[in-house]
């Protein structure tokens, strides 16, 4: 049984942790809603470039359709670079792990067929990971999520986009933690090159435009900021998932804190109490023994 | 000559950074620079690095861009770039820092340098300090 002494400096010590653990929900909420405020910041111009994209494809023709872009060029998939989106930071549950995981099945997925894997590693996580297994990791980029910005998706995309025009990779894949909610997060794999333009419904009502220069360089340039635009949804998706995951770990923990404090407080009534009565015991028979 | 002005959006992806009527918009095309008024046929063309100047009365406002798209429809403007800043907005230090930087990177030339991503910020700060000073 633990002195009294022992179970207070416990109780003391865990109330501390407590109001860190509830400090860090608080700061994670704070910062989640922002980031749900950036996605929907994000989504009218998303919209208006798919609307520009659909005007734009229902003027070409088929033939026009079927471009030679390099960015929708498919080869044999010998090299593949996977993007691994983690976060900088801990305590946030299994954010993490299960990024780290899922990337590696994907590599073993990969090597397992014949190709070879590089990776950009976005997030401290999951490169210090990596660099310590000795993987091949092209590019990272670290404590990027404090202040996103667009600037960085545009950056990450400049450095697959190059490797993949160059032919010195096959296929680029995404892995990140999608959010779905304030509750509800899963880990996705993304294929980003060669693009599988999901050719947005045509508005055939549309009447058409002057263009400057032709349709087939502005459609080769609006794939590339349609690119940049599904980066920076991945950058914003995964911070807003892992202040959710963060916002749920530090309430759980402070969940446990509370209970482990009131079994605390219960143990130590009882051990002042068995006190106060063994010195009463002892006050009472040393009197009778006086009197005796 | 009635209704001289139309609609404009101008947007980022993490941003609207205007909205409102103007009578005429100046803006960086790839072929050229342009300027748009009222009661322009459709157009889609793509911006380059530059200077978009809008009015809405006399005084023309001033924004840096990194380029982007830029629809006329019949109900109005929309320009969607990567990236735009007021003329009164630009950090021209920080501009100042980005230029030293991407020339320092440039010049040095290393192997494994990423030339078009440093031609590209170079080309971003030169612009930005441009605009800063047309103001």
């Amino acid at each position: 049984m633990a002195t009294l002494r022992e179970i207070r400096r416990r109780i003391a010590s865990i109330q501390n942790i407590e109001q860190v653990t509830d400090a860090m929900r608080v700061v994670a909420a704070a910062r989640l809603r922002r980031a749900q405020e950036n996605i929907v910041a994000t989504r009218p111009y998303a919209e208006k470039l798919n609307t520009i994209l659909g005007h734009l494809i229902s003027q070409m023709d088929a033939e026009e359709q079927a471009l030679t872009h390099p960015l929708l060029e498919t080869r044999e998939i010998k090299h593949v670079c996977i993007i691994s989106v983690s976060g900088d930071r801990g305590l946030c549950g299994s954010f993490n792990s299960n990024v780290i995981r899922t990337t590696t099945e994907r590599i073993e997925h990969y090597q397992e067929s014949g190709a070879d894997v590089t990776l950009i590693c976005i997030g401290r996580r999951g490169q210090e990971h990596f660099n310590r297994r000795g993987y091949d990791i092209t590019d990272s980029y670290i404590n990027i999520f404090r202040q996103l910005e667009f600037q960085t998706a545009v950056d990450v995309v400049h450095e697959f986009e190059h490797l993949y025009t160059d032919k010195k990779i096959d296929k680029v894949e995404v892995v990140y933690n999608n959010f779905k909610s304030a509750i509800l997060q899963t880990v996705l794999v993304e294929q980003l090159l060669p693009l599988e333009p999901e050719i947005p419904e045509g508005d055939k009502l549309f009447l058409d435009y002057i263009y400057e220069p032709g349709q087939v360089e502005l459609f080769e340039m609006l794939l590339g900021k349609h690119l940049n635009m599904q980066m920076w949804k991945v950058l914003l998706d995964s911070n807003a998932a892992e202040q959710a995951a963060r916002m749920a770990a530090m309430e759980n923990a402070t969940q446990k804190a509370k209970e482990l404090i009131d079994e605390l407080i219960l143990q130590r009534n009882r051990a002042r109490q068995t006190q106060i009565t063994t010195e009463i015991s002892e006050i009472v028979s040393g009197a009778a023994a006086l009197e005796g | 000559m009635l209704n001289r002005s139309f609609h404009l959006e101008i947007r980022t992806p993490e941003q609207l950074i205007y909205e409102g009527d103007v009578t005429s918009i100046n803006a960086p095309g790839v072929e050229g620079n342009f300027q748009i008024l009222a009661g322009h046929i459709p157009f889609l063309t793509a911006l380059e690095v530059g200077e978009i100047r809008i009015r809405e009365s006399e005084t023309p406002q001033l924004m840096a861009t990194s380029g982007g798209v830029f629809e006329v429809l019949r109900t109005g403007v929309t320009v969607l770039v990567e990236a735009a800043e007021w003329a009164s907005e630009i950090d021209v230090e920080r501009a100042e820092s980005a230029l030293d930087r991407a020339q320092a990177q440039l010049s040095a030339n290393a192997p494994d340098l990423n030339r078009p991503r440093a031609e590209a910020a170079l080309a971003r700060a030169q612009n930005r300090i441009k605009v800063a000073s047309n103001l």
